[in-house]
């Protein structure tokens, strides 16, 4: 299904909804991750306003698409995401990392069933997805539904998630779909400086998934990848998506060290000044 | 005597005793489970035949999934199996899985409440000459310590198949434990078996109270029966109580036990630090403090010889029950 101009719009000023909440709830929760979920936020926003089959106010839907969260540390941007597109209230988001709160720091079941999975130790989301795929196949359910992994860059270090690609290829899970928030960097540094990941493409080639690689930020071919995905019958698929880390807020585009801090509330009123003023250009563009 | 109620195995004290490996009652009780619940699913990392899970490979080829030496996969993609409404049954030595993926089950299955049934097979020193690097003593440890999980060793292979049906039905994560060697048979099919309730095995033939309670989990039970039988020629009573679930304790049989006695041996083939022992004298230190001697491996790693020469090594024996004992009751 390709992008109408107005969908497409759409999607942009979700995505930047939830750019301007990741940065309120990272403020009032005076810790957390602030880089990977900006980065992710068209990526996200795509998926929920676009790609996946699921309702909102009927999460336990039993034939939803599932989405398994592996880097847990981004659960801002799922959070928002899942706010914006009606699985709770918008106001909740302030309780982020609060005592009592739903919204844990990491995603836990068990303050928020509604979530697929607990996630926050990294390199055990896709051996989930994997075995998500493998019991619809069992069961002649993997032509009806989907299974997305979101995956970080930094988690490609972990042991784990090769043993899962392994699988993944063997099994030729053409029912599941692995992104990899390919923005370079980690807590430490850049990527390729701490552990090189590169030819990155060429080593999910070699272990039998079909690769694409994309622009995250650029909403039609993020929108292309999922529905090229679902044409691959003999594979899985990773969409290895380039993203900028903190994308929306110039100051904290392409800085490792925005990885694992929040803004301070004057950084904070910066970033939501900017995100404003990009939010009117999208609306701006599209009464062109 | 041993108890009329539990109807055990006649034999239980004959020098040719049927022997049969635990891990073999599990290889049954997962077909009978899989017959029962189409959602029972089996995993195996590389260690098909030898974790006994063959027999269900055969039986049920499409809910069968070959994971390759891949432990930490395992675990997660069972739990992602869960997640559809499967009951996944994983395979591997305990001290592959629980060991090397304990991080993926406390996460992905004990942390989710996800029903994975983490079957660990070659539990204790008596696996004998592959060494200490896979003789696992400290997987009770490492399990019993999440939330949600259940911890199970099953004393022989009927009771394993037994086991192995009744988590097959239940909603939470669990750990079973299995011994490789070939054990004496001591219960029968009609042995009552509950998850979380404790048996007393044996008891003073005459009518009166027992000087020390001997708890034992796992094969070593049998060494424990034959110290009862001994100890008690030589005049020393006791009663045994097999606790082959470890977790949730069965705190009311433990506490009683205690308050009949007056003194505790506790018996497995594991640390002492962290195991069953130690789940005993917790309980019991909140709630009615009794002296405690603890029959286990004394904070050491195992090594290569015959079951035998191993179980006498480290002290597991009936000899060192019967000594324990006899300290105890003085």
């Amino acid at each position: 299904m390709h992008l109408t101009e107005e969908k497409k719009t759409m999607i942009e000023e979700k995505a930047n909804d939830i750019r301007l909440s990741i940065i309120d709830m990272l403020v009032a929760a005076g810790s957390g991750h602030t880089a990977g979920p900006l980065g992710m936020s068209d990526i996200f926003s795509t998926l929920y306003f676009h790609t996946l089959n699921h309702r909102p106010t009927e999460p336990t839907w039993p034939e939803r698409d599932m989405l398994v969260l592996s880097n847990g540390h981004i659960c801002p941007v799922l959070y928002s995401t899942m706010a914006h597109s009606g699985y709770f209230p918008v106001e909740e988001l302030k309780t982020l990392r609060k005592f009592g709160s739903r919204l844990q720091g990491h995603p836990h079941r068990e303050f928020l069933p509604m979530l697929e999975t607990s996630s926050g130790p990294l390199g055990s989301g896709l051996s989930q997805a994997v075995g998500m795929a493998i019991a619809d196949s069992m069961d002649a359910q993997d032509h009806k539904r989907r299974i997305y992994c979101m995956m970080s860059d930094g988690e490609q270090e972990e042991g784990q998630t090769w043993e899962a690609v392994m699988l993944g290829g063997k099994n030729k899970l053409h029912n599941l779909v692995a992104v990899v928030d390919r923005n370079n960097i980690q807590i430490d540094g850049y990527t390729e400086t701490i552990m090189p990941l590169e030819p990155l493409s060429d080593k999910w080639r070699a272990f039998n998934w079909h690769v694409i690689e994309i622009d995250g930020h650029n909403i039609e071919e993020i929108a292309d990848a999922f529905e090229m995905a679902k044409t691959i019958y003999e594979k899985p698929t990773v969409i290895i998506a380039h993203t900028i880390p903190g994308k929306g807020v110039k100051e904290f585009e392409q800085d490792y060290r925005w990885h694992g801090k929040p803004p301070t509330p004057v950084e904070a009123e910066m970033a939501i000044k900017e995100l404003r003023s990009l939010g009117g250009k999208i609306q701006g563009h599209h009464n062109d | 005597m041993i108890n009329p109620l539990l109807k055990l195995n006649e034999k239980l004290f004959d020098a040719d005793v049927e022997q049969v490996p635990i891990r073999k009652g599990f290889g049954e009780g997962l077909v009978q489970a899989a017959e029962e619940n189409p959602q029972v699913v089996g995993l195996c990392a590389d260690l098909t035949e030898s974790t006994q899970m063959d027999k269900f490979k055969e039986k049920f080829p499409n809910r069968f999934v070959e994971m390759g030496v891949a432990e930490q996969n395992m675990a997660s993609v069972a739990s992602g199996m869960a997640a559809m409404g499967k009951i996944p049954f994983i395979t591997s030595y305990s001290m592959f899985s629980p060991g090397r993926n304990w991080e993926q089950i406390r996460t992905t299955i004990a942390y989710n409440d996800r029903p994975v049934k983490i079957v660990g097979s070659h539990a204790g020193v008596s696996v004998g000459p592959d060494g200490g690097t896979h003789q696992a003593i400290e997987d009770i440890a490492i399990t019993r310590v999440m939330p949600n999980m259940v911890v199970i060793s099953p004393c022989d292979a009927v009771e394993a198949k037994k086991a192995t049906v009744a988590i097959s039905k239940t909603s939470t994560p669990v750990y079973l434990r299995l011994a490789r060697e070939k054990t004496p048979v001591m219960t029968t099919p009609d042995t009552p078996f509950e998850i979380g309730k404790a048996q007393i095995m044996w008891s003073p033939s005459v009518n009166k109270t027992p000087q020390v309670g001997i708890i034992a989990t796992g094969a070593l039970l049998h060494k424990a029966l034959l110290a009862a039988k001994t100890l008690e020629k030589e005049g020393t009573l006791v009663e045994v109580m097999n606790l082959s679930t470890i977790k949730p304790l069965d705190t009311e049989a433990v506490i009683t036990l205690a308050k009949r006695a007056g003194k505790i041996v506790t018996v497995e083939e594991h640390q002492i630090h962290g195991g069953m022992g130690s789940a005993v004298a917790e309980c019991l230190a909140s709630n009615f403090p009794v002296p405690i001697r603890f029959i286990g491996v004394n904070d050491r790693f195992g090594q290569s010889g015959t079951p035998a020469e191993i179980i006498e090594f480290y002290g597991l024996g009936e000899k060192d029950i019967v000594k324990a004992v006899k300290e105890l009751s003085k």
